[in-house]
C-alpha cells in the first residue's frame, strides 16, 4: 500500500488542479461581467457615462473588432468598449493588430467591425465591396520624432520635405514595417518628398508594433514616425523628442467600417452597425476629444464625425 | 534599472492589495494553461508510452516527428490553430476563435509533443528486461503498464513539468488565437506584452514577476512529489 501513495499524490494535485479551474472558470465569468476593464478605466468610463444619453437599444451578442494597435495601446478603447457594451449590451472582441492586418481580416469576413487609420490602404477594400458603411470617427497626426540632440538638424528644416531630406542625409531611422497605418503612411512622405528608400542613410525596419519601434529608436538615437498618441502615452519613457509637425499630409484619420453582410453571412450585422452608430453619435464624440486630456494637456484625438477627407483637420 | 525596482514594488503592492483585476488575469492564466497541461498527460503519458515500448513500422519517424514538435516555435502552433478556427477557416463554424478554449487547444498542441517525447525517453531508460520480467511474474498487459509508468514516474513528472512550463510562458499562440480580450482571453503572458506596448514598464514588470512566482509553486509542488519518490 505504502507504494500507492505516490501515484495518489498525483492524481490528488490532478483532483486539486481541476477544483481550482472549476472555482476559477465560475468567477472568471463573474469578474467578465462585472469589471471588463481595470479600475482607472472603469472609473473613466463611468464619469463620461452621465454625459451620454443611453437611447440605443440593447441588442446584446458579441462582435469581434479588427483594429490598429494605436487605439488599443493609447488606452481609448478601454473607456470606448465597456460604454458601448453598457449602451448596447454588445460584447466587443477587440483584436489590435495592424492596419493592413485588420484589413485583411476584414476581407475575409473573419471580423465584424474594422476600425483603421490609413484613407489610402481602406479605399481599395471599399471599392471591391468588403467594408462597407465607412464613416468617419477621428483624427489626429503623425510626428517626427527623433534624438533631443538631433544630429540631422531636423527642427531646424521648416517643411516636411526638408525635415526629411536632412534625416535622409544622416539617419539613422526606424520604420515600422509592418503594413500598418503608420508604415503606409512614412512610405507616402518619402514618395511625396521624392526621395528613395534606399537613400535613406540607416533605415532599419523593426517588423514591431508602435511602441517597441518607440523604444528602439529611443535606444539607437534614432528618428522614427509616430502617431502623436501613441508618442503622448509613452512620452514619460522616452528621451525622444519632436523634431517636424503639422504638415497636412501628416493628418492621421481614423475610419470605422462594417464588414459587408452581404459577401459574408457570418457578420455580425446589427452589432457592428450598432458600433458604428456609437463612434460618430455626438456623445462618443465627446468622450473621444475628452479622452486623456486632463493627462496630457491636449487632446489625443480630435473628432470628427459627419466630415469627409478634405475637411478633416482644416 | 528604475523599472527592475519598481515592478517589484508593483508586485507586491497588486498581490498584497489583491487586485481585482489581476486575481482574474492570474486564474485564467492557471485555468487555460492548467487544463492544456492536463490534457497534453492525459494523452501525451500513454501515447508516449506506446511510442517507446511498441513495435511498429513508422515509430522511429514518429518519434522523429515528437521530437520535433517539442522545438515548434508557439506562434507557428498559434498560426496555425487561427487559420483553422478563423471565421473563413475551416473551422470558422464553431466560433472558436478568440476564446479560452482556441488558447486551449493552441497550448494544448504546444505541450503535447514535450509530455509525449519526454515520456518516451523516460519508459526507454527503464531497464529492457523489466517488461519480460513483469511478464514472467505474472502481470497482465494492464499492470504492466501501471508498474512501468509508476517506474518511470521521475521522468514523467519531468515531461509534465515541461509541458507546464512551455505554455504558460508562451505569449506567440496565446496572443493570436485568444487576441489578449481583456475580461475574457488576457493571460499574463499577454498582458505583460500589452502593458510594455503602453510604456507601462514597473506593472509589465510585476506581472512577469507574478508569472514566475506562479509557475515555481507549481513547479514546487510536482518537484516535492518527484523527490519524494527518488528518495523512497
Amino acid at each position: 500500500m505504502h507504494r500507492l501513495r505516490i501515484p495518489g499524490a498525483i492524481f490528488a494535485l490532478a483532483l486539486l488542479t481541476m477544483g481550482l479551474l472549476v472555482a476559477c472558470g465560475d468567477d472568471d465569468d463573474d469578474e467578465a461581467t462585472a469589471s471588463p476593464s481595470s479600475v482607472a478605466t472603469t472609473a473613466a468610463a463611468a464619469a463620461t457615462t452621465a454625459a451620454v444619453s443611453p437611447t440605443p437599444a440593447k441588442i446584446g451578442g458579441e462582435m469581434i473588432l479588427a483594429t490598429t494597435t494605436s487605439t488599443q495601446d493609447s488606452g481609448l478603447l478601454d473607456v470606448l468598449v465597456p460604454l458601448f457594451k453598457e449602451q448596447t449590451g454588445v460584447d466587443i472582441k477587440v483584436i489590435a493588430v495592424g492596419t493592413g492586418a485588420a484589413l485583411e481580416m476584414g476581407a475575409k469576413g473573419d471580423a465584424d467591425g474594422v476600425l483603421v487609420h490609413s484613407p489610402s490602404s481602406e479605399k481599395p477594400y471599399v471599392d471591391r465591396g468588403e467594408l462597407v458603411g465607412g464613416k468617419i470617427v477621428m483624427h489626429n497626426d503623425f510626428v517626427l520624432v527623433g534624438p533631443p540632440s538631433d544630429p540631422a538638424r531636423v527642427k531646424e528644416t521648416k517643411t516636411l520635405k526638408d525635415a526629411l531630406t536632412a534625416i535622409a542625409a544622416t539617419g539613422p531611422f526606424i520604420s515600422r514595417g509592418d503594413n500598418s497605418g503608420t508604415h503606409t503612411k512614412e512610405l507616402a512622405i518619402w514618395k511625396a518628398a521624392g526621395i528613395e528608400l534606399t537613400a535613406v542613410a540607416g533605415r532599419e525596419e523593426s517588423g514591431q508594433g508602435m511602441g517597441a519601434t518607440l523604444n528602439i529608436a529611443d535606444q539607437k538615437k534614432a528618428y522614427t514616425l509616430t502617431d502623436r498618441a501613441t508618442y503622448l502615452s509613452l512620452k514619460k519613457n522616452l528621451q525622444l523628442e519632436i523634431v517636424s509637425s503639422g504638415d497636412v499630409s501628416l493628418l492621421n484619420i481614423y475610419s470605422v467600417y462594417v464588414v459587408n453582410p452581404e459577401k459574408f453571412p457570418k457578420v455580425k450585422k446589427e452589432q457592428a452597425q450598432a458600433w458604428v452608430d456609437f463612434l460618430v453619435s455626438p456623445a462618443t464624440q465627446q468622450v473621444i476629444a475628452g479622452f486623456k486630456k486632463a493627462d496630457y494637456g491636449e487632446s489625443l484625438f480630435f473628432p470628427d464625425a459627419g466630415k469627409t477627407l478634405d475637411q478633416v483637420g482644416r | 534599472m528604475d523599472a527592475l525596482w519598481e515592478g517589484l514594488k508593483e508586485a507586491v503592492r497588486l498581490i498584497v492589495s489583491g487586485d481585482a483585476q489581476l486575481r482574474e488575469i492570474a486564474l485564467r492564466t492557471i485555468f487555460v494553461s492548467g487544463t492544456a497541461t492536463l490534457l497534453a498527460m492525459g494523452s501525451g503519458v500513454p501515447a508516449g508510452y506506446a511510442l517507446a515500448r511498441g513495435r511498429f513500422p513508422g515509430r522511429t519517424v514518429l518519434l522523429g516527428f515528437v521530437n520535433t514538435g517539442m522545438g515548434v516555435p508557439p506562434v507557428v502552433a498559434g498560426l496555425i490553430v487561427w487559420l483553422m478556427l478563423v471565421r473563413s477557416g475551416p473551422f470558422g463554424d464553431l466560433e472558436l476563435i478568440y476564446t479560452k478554449q482556441a488558447m486551449i487547444i493552441a497550448q494544448y498542441l504546444i505541450s503535447l509533443p514535450l509530455v509525449l517525447g519526454f515520456t518516451a525517453a523516460a519508459v526507454q531508460a527503464l531497464p529492457p528486461e523489466l517488461p519480460d520480467l513483469l511478464r514472467v511474474l505474472g502481470a497482465g498487459p494492464l499492470r504492466r503498464l501501471w508498474l512501468l509508468s509508476r517506474e518511470a514516474q521521475l521522468g514523467i513528472l519531468a515531461a509534465i513539468m515541461a509541458g507546464f512550463g512551455s505554455v504558460i510562458s508562451e505569449v506567440g499562440a496565446s496572443m493570436a488565437v485568444g487576441g489578449n480580450i481583456s475580461g475574457d482571453t488576457r493571460v499574463l503572458t499577454t498582458a505583460i506584452v500589452l502593458s510594455t506596448s503602453r510604456g507601462e514598464n514597473a506593472n509589465a514588470m510585476a506581472l512577469g514577476i507574478i508569472l514566475l512566482a506562479m509557475a515555481f509553486a507549481v513547479n514546487l509542488v510536482l518537484t516535492v512529489v518527484q523527490q519524494r519518490r527518488r528518495r523512497r
